[in-house]
């Protein structure tokens, strides 16, 4: 327990067991990213998929829309300390764009347009963890949100779902992106509140 | 967007430090500065944010990021909260808070949304609402360490009587040689006020900005609509994307 501050007893609006500690629930949707947002015609949009061994695999927005889709509602916690419930997307499934790809890389690479990065573990982008998401509430996906396509990963820290992905470079190093750079967590789980370096 | 040039991968975790308020300075009706005495303090850069928790006596704790409003000053630091009515920490944090009293810390934190003293490319700060703060801790160190990089600071607020750190920023755009400041009135603008209130908008970062050939530096602080309008704005000028930095404030009550 930390030092008590005399006075405080704080609201407590939310509380139970699908908040990770130190989160508190937003019914908004804020936005947090580094820089302007990307606008990525979809007409040149790509996805590409590279392991280690320099192979590539490639969809265009036709190509990654006629994929068999998938609608999930999860949870979603960001570090700066806020969590929504029950956000619903639409999209394909890592598990589907990794079908075929023979890769020995542990660790996998979200880059984006605009030149955002982010790590993590080649395992939790499978096993139905982990999408590429394109509607967000029946909607296409708004930019400042990571339209034209986002990557999905909510089992761990927001952050991770890099937007306007363009892909994903499989390594059998563990390459720190952007924020993991700056002092983030490597990987990020909120239920262990892995928020920054050594967390 | 390039890689951010400073972490702390290698160093050791961030730690919670005991911070005790020193001194409270009311900024605006619903906006004030503290400052916080924190043994232990590593120091930061202009730009960077601390996480402030609160722990109740039954142990329930809340925990929220406020940017630092000054730069580097040994084991004090800055903080200006702006009051959220429906917050959990802020009004505990502008009424309740009494000298003397604990809570903890824990930072630096961000090592991309940051300037460094010894830059010297000029620099566009825009600033929206409360996001002037990360932007005036860098006015701030640039004065004290006798950085004569050209800043200039655009600094949209409601009213004015909404402006933070209103008496400062006058006293430093007629002081520190080589800042302006200019500001966007989005409700109510001063008696004597030239034009209408308006949200920022292009002729407002064109006229009183640098021209996108000086490759400036532009940080963009203040909610999520603000961050958008101008970071797209500056691109639309022809700022190369990777010179503009952005901190967009979500609700941090």
């Amino acid at each position: 327990m930390g030092i008590v501050s005399p006075g405080f007893s704080g609201r407590r609006r939310t509380t139970g067991p699908d908040l990770p500690p130190g989160q508190y629930l937003t019914e908004d949707f804020p936005v947090l990213s580094a820089g302007p947002t990307p606008r990525v015609p979809l007409d040149t949009w790509q996805f590409v998929i590279s392991t280690e061994t320099g192979a590539e695999f490639r969809w265009s927005w036709d190509e990654l829309m006629a994929l068999p889709q998938e609608t999930p509602t999860v949870d979603i916690h960001c570090v700066t300390r806020w969590s929504k419930f029950g956000t619903s997307w639409q999209g394909v499934s890592l598990d589907t764009l990794l079908d075929g790809v023979d890769t020995a890389a542990d660790y996998a690479q979200a880059h984006s347009y605009g030149g955002y990065t982010t790590n993590l573990p080649l395992d939790d982008l499978r096993d139905g963890r982990a999408w590429v998401v394109h509607s967000y509430d029946g909607e296409p996906l708004p930019a400042e949100h990571g339209g034209p396509a986002r990557l999905l990963v909510p089992h761990l820290y927001f952050w991770k779902s890099a937007k306007w992905v363009r892909g994903v470079r499989l390594t059998v190093e563990d390459e720190p992106g952007f924020w993991e750079t700056a002092g983030y967590h490597d990987y990020g789980d909120p239920w262990r509140e892995q928020r920054y370096q050594g967390d | 967007m390039a890689a951010p040039t400073t972490g702390r991968r290698a160093g050791t975790p961030l730690m919670w430090r005991v911070a005790r308020l020193v001194e409270r300075r009311v900024e605006t009706p619903t906006a004030q500065t503290l400052i916080l005495a924190v043994p232990g303090w590593p120091g930061h850069l202009p730009g960077q944010h601390v996480d402030v928790r609160l722990t109740a006596a039954d142990g329930y704790q809340a925990a929220r990021s406020y940017s630092l409003a000054g730069p580097a000053d040994g084991e004090r630091i800055a903080l200006t909260v702006q009051r959220v009515p429906d917050g959990e920490v802020s009004p505990y944090l502008t009424d309740a808070y009494a000298p003397g009293d604990p809570v903890e810390v824990r930072g630096p934190v961000g090592g991309w949304f940051v300037w460094r003293p010894e830059e010297t490319a000029p620099v566009l700060l825009v600033a929206g609402g409360s996001g002037v703060v990360p932007l005036m801790a860098m006015v701030r160190a640039r004065r004290a360490a006798g950085n004569r990089a050209p800043f200039r600071l655009i600094y949209s607020a409601r009213t004015p009587q909404d402006v933070i750190y209103a008496d400062e920023l006058r006293t430093r755009a007629r002081d520190d040689f080589g800042l302006d400041v200019t500001y966007v009135y989005t409700r109510q603008a001063p008696e004597g006020w030239r034009g209408e209130p308006h949200r920022i908008g292009v002729a407002d970062v064109n006229s009183h900005g640098w021209p996108p050939d000086l490759e400036p530096l532009c940080y963009v602080c203040g909610p999520t609509g603000f961050v958008e309008t101008v970071a797209d704005v500056l691109v639309g000028l022809g700022h190369q994307t990777r010179r503009v930095r952005t901190e967009r404030f979500g609700p941090t009550g």
